[in-house]
């Protein structure tokens, strides 16, 4: 019976523990207009309305379907922030997340840093996956995912529009500028999310009010024995120059002939 | 002082985006060297040679470059650039997916998309997709810089710089290549024309952005979408316009059946001339239009089209 003996190892190799580490981001709500401060020091944020970053939302989703594939066993999610940051925490519970981490910090951390403070925790998790979004849609920096993946030796897979695990390995397909891209990555893997990735769910009451029982650990970002000095100092943050409203034309007639004759584009 | 400025291409023509480095390398000041790394990119040296400004170009041209993967590009510009005082690259998918892996091994901060150059460590840059522009200085002795192209004007194709081989070769082994499937087209690319028409949910289905494409044959443009038309399916990803798509900036933009959502704006509000078609007159998209016609696009579309 030794064909039976191998299925049976086969059977318990693949199911072997797999953790996906998702760290989240508190960002301005995408609906909220943005306004910048009188003194030209920064955005307004007081009173604005803050959610969990939609490409992170994301990537919380898709870990929360792999782990309903049977694919991933346990999903951490982190956030690097003050206090305030253990709400998106939590919607990340809600949303299906087993625990989760807060990296307590006030400090305005650049991307470098954020990817430091991650890799650290990489290190005391041991992940399979970390699934990012690929920006934040406050910063727009679009940097950490591909920092962290650096920084840990850990291969790459941005702006994927489809994960597929399989065997110890990941296929990313990636949205890139001419159309998609497929890459193979073996795990341990960094994947950051674009918006076709798939559709977030809505968090159901159940499951808001399981998510206040679920573990969550807070640290100090203090204590990870990382330099947190940012390198890159804001100068001014302005008011993007505002465009004149233009006129409404009657008619297509009327429209051709202003652009040829008055905005001379055509 | 030198600048290592990375080439945009796709191992068959060198994009338009790399003589807008250019510009923007030469904002900074210093000599600059321009790295063309691919797969068979002999032609594509010679055409960067050309552009006015570039001192040198190096080539790196080995299979290992022929996909761009983040991981093998990395390592090549991590080795050449340790000698320079900036490295550049296009805020292109290509230049956001490798850079940041330079910026962190160099332990440097990335300054991503910047919009304009005030001083040689002091850069413009759009966040809070375009509705707040910060000027931030970096203390890094390397600066690590994506630009975003739209910006900056065209560097002329007037130099001559001598050809440098190196032969270097990068490949990681826990990422691979597997496919591709690139969007064939006739018209220009999105980030290089001058005149763009894109369709928004409004065009219903994929099918009726045909009724786009006989203006854009006649103006030369290229076809784009707003992001709700890419998630219905109606067209590809690679033209969505927007905070997460293409940034644009052509002469001419035309908005056909698109509300106006600020994700949207992000992409496109620094065209020369906008032009919205849009049946509702109290769209957002008509505060940021030049030219607004307020009309059912069905009966717009083929009427412009006629009278082109
Ligand atoms: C010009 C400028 C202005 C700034 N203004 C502000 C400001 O007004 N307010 C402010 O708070 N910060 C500000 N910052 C700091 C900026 O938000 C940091 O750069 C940011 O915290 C680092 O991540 P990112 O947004 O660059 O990440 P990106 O690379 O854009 O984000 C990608 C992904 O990284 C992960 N990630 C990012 N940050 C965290 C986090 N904190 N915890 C867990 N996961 C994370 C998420 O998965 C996210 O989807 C500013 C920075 C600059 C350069
Ligand atoms: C994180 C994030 C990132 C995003 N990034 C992007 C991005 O990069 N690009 C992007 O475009 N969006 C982006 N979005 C989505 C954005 O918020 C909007 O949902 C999207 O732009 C809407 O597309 P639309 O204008 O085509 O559709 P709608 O808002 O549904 O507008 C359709 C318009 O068509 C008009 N219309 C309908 N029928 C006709 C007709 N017969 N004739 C004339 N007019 C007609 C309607 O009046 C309406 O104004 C993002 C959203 C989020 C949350």
């Amino acid at each position: 019976m030794i064909v039976s003996r191998y299925y049976i190892v086969k059977r318990l190799s693949i199911e072997v523990k797999m953790k996906i580490l998702v760290p989240v981001k508190r960002a301005i709500d995408y609906n909220v207009k943005v306004r910048v401060k009188p003194d030209n020091s920064a955005v307004d944020l007081t009173n604005t309305k803050m959610s969990i970053n939609p490409f992170c939302e994301i990537a919380v989703e898709e870990a929360v379907r792999l782990k309903e594939k049977g694919v991933a066993t346990e999903i951490v999610v982190v956030s690097i922030g003050d206090k305030a940051c253990q709400e998106q925490i939590r919607t990340a519970l809600a949303l299906g997340a087993d625990r989760g981490i807060q990296i307590d910090t006030d400090a305005q951390l650049d991307s470098l840093q954020i990817a430091k403070l991650l890799q650290k925790v990489v290190e005391e998790e041991s992940p399979e996956l970390v699934i990012l979004g690929k920006q934040s849609i406050d910063s727009d920096n679009n940097q950490t995912g591909q920092m962290l993946a650096a920084l840990t030796g850990m291969p790459q897979g941005t702006f994927a529009s489809e994960v597929n695990v399989d065997d110890g390995k990941v296929n990313v397909t990636r949205e890139i500028d001419g159309g998609l891209q497929t890459v193979q990555l073996t795990l341990p893997a960094v994947v950051t999310t674009d918006l076709r990735l798939n559709e977030p769910r809505y968090a159901s009451l159940p499951n808001i009010m399981k998510a206040k029982r679920k573990p969550l650990d807070v640290k100090s970002a203090a204590d990870f024995g990382v330099d947190l000095t940012s390198h890159v100092s804001v100068i001014k943050v302005t008011p993007p120059p505002q465009r004149e409203g233009g006129i409404k034309v009657a008619d297509v007639a009327e429209l051709v002939e202003k652009l040829k004759n008055e905005a001379k584009v055509i | 002082m030198a600048i290592l400025v990375y080439a945009e291409h796709d191992n068959q023509h060198l994009k338009s985006e790399t003589s807008k480095l250019i510009t923007a390398a030469q904002k900074m000041g210093g000599d600059i060297h321009l790295l063309v790394a691919g797969e068979n990119v002999g032609d594509i040296a010679q055409d960067a040679a050309k552009i006015s400004g570039v001192a040198k170009v190096i080539v790196a041209d080995n299979n290992a470059y022929a996909h761009q993967l983040a991981e093998n590009i990395a390592d090549l510009v991590l080795e050449l650039g340790k000698a320079y005082s900036h490295i550049l690259a296009a805020a292109t998918t290509t230049g956001k997916n490798f850079m940041p892996r330079v910026a962190a091994l160099l332990d440097v901060a990335q300054i991503s998309d910047i919009i304009d150059v005030e001083s040689d460590d002091t850069f413009v840059r759009p966040i809070y997709a375009g509705n707040a522009i910060a000027t931030v200085k970096t203390s890094d002795a390397i600066k690590v810089v994506t630009v975003r192209a739209a910006a900056f004007d065209a560097a002329s194709a007037e130099g001559s710089a001598p050809i440098e081989n190196v032969e270097t070769v990068k490949l990681a082994e826990k990422s691979a290549f597997v496919s591709e499937s690139l969007t064939e087209s006739e018209r220009p690319e999105l980030t290089a024309a001058d005149v763009i028409i894109s369709g928004g949910r409004g065009m219903q289905n994929g099918e009726n952005f045909k009724l786009l494409e006989g203006i854009a044959d006649k103006l030369g443009a290229a076809i784009g979408a707003s992001r709700a038309a890419v998630d219905a399916g109606f067209v590809p990803n690679d033209m969505q316009v927007g905070q997460t798509g293409k940034i644009v900036a052509p002469q001419l933009y035309i908005a056909v059946g698109i509300s106006g959502a600020i994700q949207h704006l992000a992409g496109m509000k620094d065209s020369k001339i906008i032009v919205a078609i849009n049946k509702d007159e109290e769209a957002p998209i008509f505060q940021v239009a030049d030219y607004g016609l307020v009309g059912d696009l069905f009966e717009v579309l083929p009427e412009l089209e006629s009278s082109l």
